[in-house]
């Protein structure tokens, strides 16, 4: 194994994010209840997509910049992973919301239809969406220069997109997310201290294991091309 | 040896179930601290064990990597 201390820290962390997570005290507030530890894994998720997705658009240009086809591979690696751990966010805020947000006393489709509405999940989709439309722009150049010039400037564009759609929007419009008036768990008065001790490491866990995975991604598909060009 | 260390791994694998004593009418302290605060280290457990195997699963994968780049030179 490669430069192993920063996995060994990942694990560590992971391990400790899943039993003080689930075993300390959270403060409690109505309706939110015992789910707010969700912190420590829903948000945790969006965090480390936001920072693969910068490190992605970071390899994006320093591509446009030397043509070394080295940081196409990496630039798309990295998206490729923050769009899984982006998936896994919006999977794991669609549960959290449909035991938090949604009326029990209302039928389904009606409580469906108002959170359908719901601009943060609207947003986080087109953002999502976005990146999805880099992959396609991407394997539908045959030609791997080109490839990786034009999906390099289609990245700076699309990391560009994520503000709008997932910080700016949501927040003009009414929405039931938290943190609309600031940085969502971010906000010290948002976050209690006691969850900041177990969050802040959490977010750098999972951050670590989202890259650990991107890295072997890259290795493989390094390998993959030096085979090719034998 | 990988043989050796896949079927030593099962066998490991099948005493898990000894650990548990439903039926048994005097607890263990084990048994006791895991049924304490709503059964909330059962959860505790199971999320550990999930991440255990993902992250042996990454180790592994890694390790196969090293040996592919290696084998390559």
């Amino acid at each position: 194994m490669k430069k192993s201390w920063w996995k060994i820290l990942c694990v560590a962390l992971l391990v400790y994010t899943f039993t003080a997570g689930l075993l300390w005290n959270v403060p409690y507030l109505p309706a939110l209840e015992e789910t707010i530890r969700n912190l420590y894994f829903h948000v945790c998720m969006w965090f480390a997509m936001m920072i693969l997705f910068t490190i992605s658009v970071i390899n994006a240009i320093r591509y446009l910049r030397t043509l070394d086809l080295k940081y196409d591979t990496y630039s798309r690696q990295y998206a490729t992973s923050g769009i899984v751990l982006g998936i896994l966010g919006y999977t794991t805020g669609a549960i959290w919301m449909s035991y938090t947000w949604a009326d029990p006393n209302n039928p389904l489709f009606e409580s469906f239809s108002a959170l359908a509405r719901e601009p943060k999940l609207i947003g986080a989709a087109v953002g999502l969406l976005i990146y999805f439309a880099y992959m396609v722009l991407r394997d539908s150049v045959k030609d791997m220069d080109q490839r990786a010039r034009i999906s390099g400037v289609y990245n700076i564009f699309a990391y560009a997109m994520l503000f709008p759609s997932l910080y700016i929007v949501p927040r003009l419009l009414p929405s039931l997310h938290p943190g609309a008036e600031g940085n969502p768990a971010l906000n010290t008065n948002d976050v209690s201290p006691e969850m900041r001790i177990v969050f802040y490491p959490a977010v750098i866990g999972w951050t670590l294991l989202g890259v650990w995975i991107t890295t072997l991604k890259i290795r493989l598909a390094l390998l993959k091309e030096r085979k090719l060009a034998k | 040896m990988r043989k050796l260390k896949a079927l030593l791994l099962s066998l490991a694998l099948f005493v898990v179930p000894t650990l548990l004593f439903a039926q048994d009418g005097k607890q263990s302290s084990f048994g006791e601290f895991m049924r304490s605060s709503g059964r909330i280290y059962v959860v505790v457990a199971v999320m550990l064990t999930i991440l255990a195997g993902l992250i042996i699963y990454l180790v592994r994968l890694d390790k196969k990597i090293s040996r592919m780049e290696k084998n390559e030179q």
